[in-house]
């Protein structure tokens, strides 16, 4: 494998114009029926002095949507191990049937006789996710994972002030989380209280143990964690929260690694969020639309947001219909959130069964596993044990300056989308390395190749390394400009036509 | 099996490498009681059955034709250009995670880029952040930055309720979590704009108002914004960015900060989702600001390039002290409104506002010629758009079930779902899909109802 060196090895335009440079006063990409009716008189006083939109042909717009398609990577592109992402295979069928025009042009505020196919769906996946999960309930409604945090976070805080135990204001969540959990306690009303981890990589249980007092009202634990260590403690840590009067918060980013394994409801999580768009390969989209959904216990059902999909049996058959939880929240999202990741999500799961859950979730954890065991003598591993489906090594090359940054940059020339770097951030020069199960062998072959080769040059052109990448669009770009001068609009005008 | 590409052998291989003998081994740490459930889920299925299935549930809806649709209320059919869904599935961009490794991500950081400056340029507003989960999510963000303004000096949001019922539910889940927060203004459910300016005070943190408001009525906003910035608070405006090729912006009238939602911009309904929360604001406000933001910049040889920026509000860098927790939000819905937008153009876009507009008068001038109907009875004089307040002789769940199982037309929403004292009133859309035709059918088949 030869990777391109310099950037003049490449003949691709090095930008590409924007829509209002492209743009050109009275072009149209579009023409519209004549009016049919006759004319109303327009309020002169709500109208507009213009309305600066650009101005393209079709063909203009295409060309440009196309040639910024080119400019990107995805899955579909190559090899994508963004650890704690799950960045995995999204079946085009889902893609397919999300647009069956009985589902994509159903109206949300439809009588719910008119829509019992969108209710059944719902209910089924609200059901399958309980049982996945080992919960209880399952609300759909939130829109991402950090929604569901939140929504989770505000349902520990409603159990607590309903029993009249309104003290509870801290949020126990270890010191290797995901950003989003401290976030999320913030927006709840919460204060986070950070723990550390112990040497093996769990949460520290002393810490948890001295923490645990009237004042908690729960901890965000992920596990696996993002280290993609399975909690070795994890039953002696809801139990200590549990003792104090806490709830458990799961965070679901990891079901990647135990779906069909274990149930998060069984090792005695109160809450958790699924991230459809993680576990349930419905697409990332470049930064969403997710789905959230959440799985409670017993306790924290009423408090469900509303509305939820329940089953009646009426007069004639089964008849599916929305209703609100009795001390619910109240509602995360207008409508029943993202349905349109339901529909990928439900038929993902009829893909499967629950062999193939398990399968997928094993495999996962293989191909993890093998790039581990590959990658440890050159890539230090500072929990070298069984991990689950993504593990953690450090991306600094000894005595040569390489860092972890330069690593993942070099990777992009090799054709590689780099792993999550810096993060966990209890790891120095962390590299957060997540294959997923739809990865081939041949491809993890490849990029370990890929991997020892950057190790080599590092220590032979470290260079070539810290000027990485050479045959991307664009070389490593000045994040500190983008900062200090905001420019967050273009400013150009368009040609006169 | 399924998506999975290994091979006995291969897989036996990889175990033989790691150094166990045999799958399960590598969930040893997994407390032996709870390992390996047996999940009761249904069997799998090929992808010839699933589809077969989806067909089925999709097909248990009723589907009308695209010109007999009159229901919106904050959700709508508009035309939806071709060049939309050829963007949306290409799939260097839909299977992209959001673009933290910006030289790979250029295409994506681009045309957020591009978003931005489109909606800015429509609002009127100095800045966008790359998109939000929907309107109502944005709105209540909005309302939190508004808080956060004011450093929590001010606790009290005027919130019209003329705004949609399921925003203003979702702004009052979200500040169940803030100490300080007081939602007023909406408990009677008829109150004016001069009822909620009259409640203005240096308490209060923002003025939320939707316009034209969920009734579709244009509010007077002529001098609201000064009464507003005089005791010191925002003014927080729901807008439907389709009037905006027509109306006058946000911007144009003080407002601090423009959300919307932006499924009309080329997005399918989807049963409610999902959607684009759209949200622009002041560049005073720029650091309070919720979600992505793309800013321009150079690579190491001076070539133009975009990256995500201000990332110091954000979750991943400031955890607990955070704008906002939101991480994963809607790009693949902005990626659609922009397409829509270019495509459309300022030409495009005046004329499906036009064709809004005269199709709901003529409906509207309709069906209040019909015997016991009634259109705009709490407003007659005020200016509407796209959105129409019908009052009708019978029980809108009533008409509406015979609309959809006598005509095959999908009716409009019961406004007494929400507001007890429009009992029988029903809110009806019209947009560019609803052609005379299919506007005389829907008014004679109400005529016939009534009979």
């Amino acid at each position: 494998m030869k990777p391109i060196r310099t950037a003049t090895d490449s003949v691709q335009p090095k930008a590409i114009p924007t829509l209002y440079e492209l743009s050109v006063r009275g072009r149209c990409g579009i023409d519209l029926p004549a009016p049919d009716v006759p004319e109303a008189a327009l309020p002169a006083s709500e109208l507009a002095a213009d309305c600066d939109l650009p101005e393209l042909s079709q063909l203009d717009v295409v060309r440009h949507y196309l040639a910024l398609s080119q400019r990107n990577f995805g899955v579909d592109t190559g090899f994508y191990p963004l650890g704690s992402c799950t960045m995995k295979y999204n079946p085009k069928i889902n893609e397919q049937i999300a647009r069956l025009s009985g589902f994509a042009e159903s109206h949300p505020l439809q009588d719910a006789e008119s829509v019992q196919g969108n209710l059944a769906l719902m209910f089924s996946l609200q059901e399958w996710l309980a049982e996945i999960g080992g919960f209880v309930g399952v609300a759909l409604q939130p829109a991402a994972g950090a929604h569901g945090e939140f929504t989770g976070l505000l349902m520990m805080r409603a159990y607590h002030h309903d029993r009249g135990d309104a003290g509870r204001i801290r949020i126990l969540i270890p010191d290797s989380a995901h950003g989003t959990n401290p976030a999320s306690t913030t927006m709840a009303g919460f204060t986070a209280v950070e723990l550390p981890s112990d040497t093996r990589g769990n949460i520290d249980l002393d810490a948890v143990r001295n923490a645990c007092d009237a004042t908690v009202a729960g901890i965000m634990m992920t596990n696996p964690n993002t280290l993609g260590l399975f909690e070795e403690h994890i039953g002696e840590v809801v139990r200590l929260v549990h003792a104090c009067g806490g709830l458990v918060y799961g965070d679901g980013a990891n079901m990647n690694a135990l779906a069909g394994i274990a149930r998060p409801g069984d090792l005695g999580f109160d809450v958790m969020h699924f991230n459809l768009h993680k576990t349930f390969a419905t697409p990332h989209g470049g930064g969403g639309p997710g789905a959230g959904p959440v799985g409670v216990s017993a306790r924290l059902a009423d408090f469900l947001p509303g509305p939820v999909i329940n089953i009646e049996r009426g007069e004639h058959g089964l008849r599916y219909v929305p209703t609100t939880p009795k001390k619910s929240i109240g509602r995360v999202s207008p409508f029943f959130g993202n349905f349109g990741m339901f529909v990928r999500a439900y038929a993902y799961i009829r893909r499967h069964g629950a062999d193939g859950l398990r399968a997928n979730s094993e495999h996962a954890v293989l191909n993890a596993n093998y790039l581990r065991v590959k990658l440890r003598d050159t890539f230090h591993v500072p929990f070298d044990r069984i991990n689950m489906h993504e593990f953690v090594c450090q991306g600094a090359v000894q005595g040569t300056g390489i860092r972890a940054l330069d690593v993942s940059k070099r990777l992009l020339d090799y054709g590689f989308h780099p792993p999550t770097n810096y993060f966990p951030l209890i790891v120095p020069e962390a590299l957060m390395i997540e294959p997923t199960e739809t990865e081939s062998k041949q491809t993890l072959d490849t990029f370990v190749a890929a991997m020892h080769a950057i190790a080599a040059e590092a220590q032979s052109d470290p260079a070539l390394v810290k000027g990485a990448p050479h045959n991307t669009p664009v070389r490593r770009l000045d994040e500190v400009k983008a900062a200090r001068q905001l420019l967050l609009a273009d400013r150009a005008e368009a040609a006169g036509g | 099996m399924t998506y999975l590409p290994h091979t006995q052998s291969e897989r036996a291989e990889m175990l033989a490498f790691i150094g166990v003998d045999r799958t399960e081994r590598l969930f040893d740490d997994v407390p032996e009681p709870v390992r390996f459930p047996k999940l009761k889920l249904p069997p799998p299925a090929s992808e010839i059955e699933i589809e077969r299935e989806m067909q089925a549930l999709a097909g248990a809806n009723f589907s009308a034709g695209a010109e007999a649709r009159f229901l919106g209320a904050g959700v709508y059919h508009h035309y939806r250009p071709a060049t939309v869904d050829y963007v949306l599935q290409r799939g260097e961009l839909y299977t992209a995670y959001t673009p933290y490794q910006p030289e790979v991500s250029q295409g994506i950081l681009q045309a957020l880029f591009e978003y931005q400056s489109i909606i800015c340029r429509l609002t009127a507003m100095e800045v966008s952040n790359a998109g939000h989960y929907d309107g109502a999510t944005a709105l209540a963000e909005a309302v939190l930055l508004a808080f956060n303004a004011a450093d929590g000096k001010r606790n009290k949001i005027l919130l019209s309720p003329a705004v949609h019922p399921q925003y203003r539910a979702v702004v009052k889940t979200y500040l169940r979590g803030t100490r300080a927060a007081v939602v007023t203004g909406d408990e009677d459910g008829g109150a004016t704009l001069d009822h909620l300016t009259s409640q203005l005070d240096d308490s209060t943190a923002a003025l939320v108002i939707q316009n034209p408001n969920f009734f579709g009525q244009f509010e007077s906003v002529d001098g609201l914004a000064n009464k507003v910035h005089s005791t010191g608070a925002l003014l927080i405006v729901v807008v439907d960015p389709i009037a905006l090729g027509l109306f006058r912006p946000p911007g144009a009238y003080g407002a601090d900060i423009a959300v919307a939602d932006g499924q009309c911009l080329g997005v399918a309904p989807s049963f409610g989702g999902p959607h684009l929360g759209i949200f622009a604001t002041r560049m005073a406000h720029v650091r309070r600001l919720s979600g992505h933001i793309v800013g321009e910049t150079v690579d190491l040889d001076g070539h133009r390039g975009y990256v995500l920026t201000l990332a110091t509000r954000e979750q991943h860098i400031r955890r607990a002290k955070a704008t906002s927790n939101i991480c994963t939000n809607s790009t693949v819905c902005a990626l659609a409104a922009a397409t829509y937008l270019a495509t459309m153009g300022r030409k495009g876009l005046r004329q499906v506002a036009e064709l809004c507009f005269r199709n709901s008068h003529y409906a509207a001038a309709k069906i209040a010629a019909l015997k016991g109907f009634a259109v705009n009875p709490h407003a007659p004089q005020a200016p509407f758009f796209k959105e129409l307040v019908v009052r009708s002789p019978q029980p809108v769940a009533e008409v509406n079930h015979r609309l959809r199982e006598e005509f095959g037309i999908i009716g409009g929403y019961d406004l007494g779902r929400d507001y007890p004292h429009l009992r029988q009133h029903m809110l009806i859309a019209v947009t560019e899909l609803n052609p005379r035709a299919a506007i005389d059918h829907l008014v004679e088949t109400l005529e016939q109802i009534a009979k």
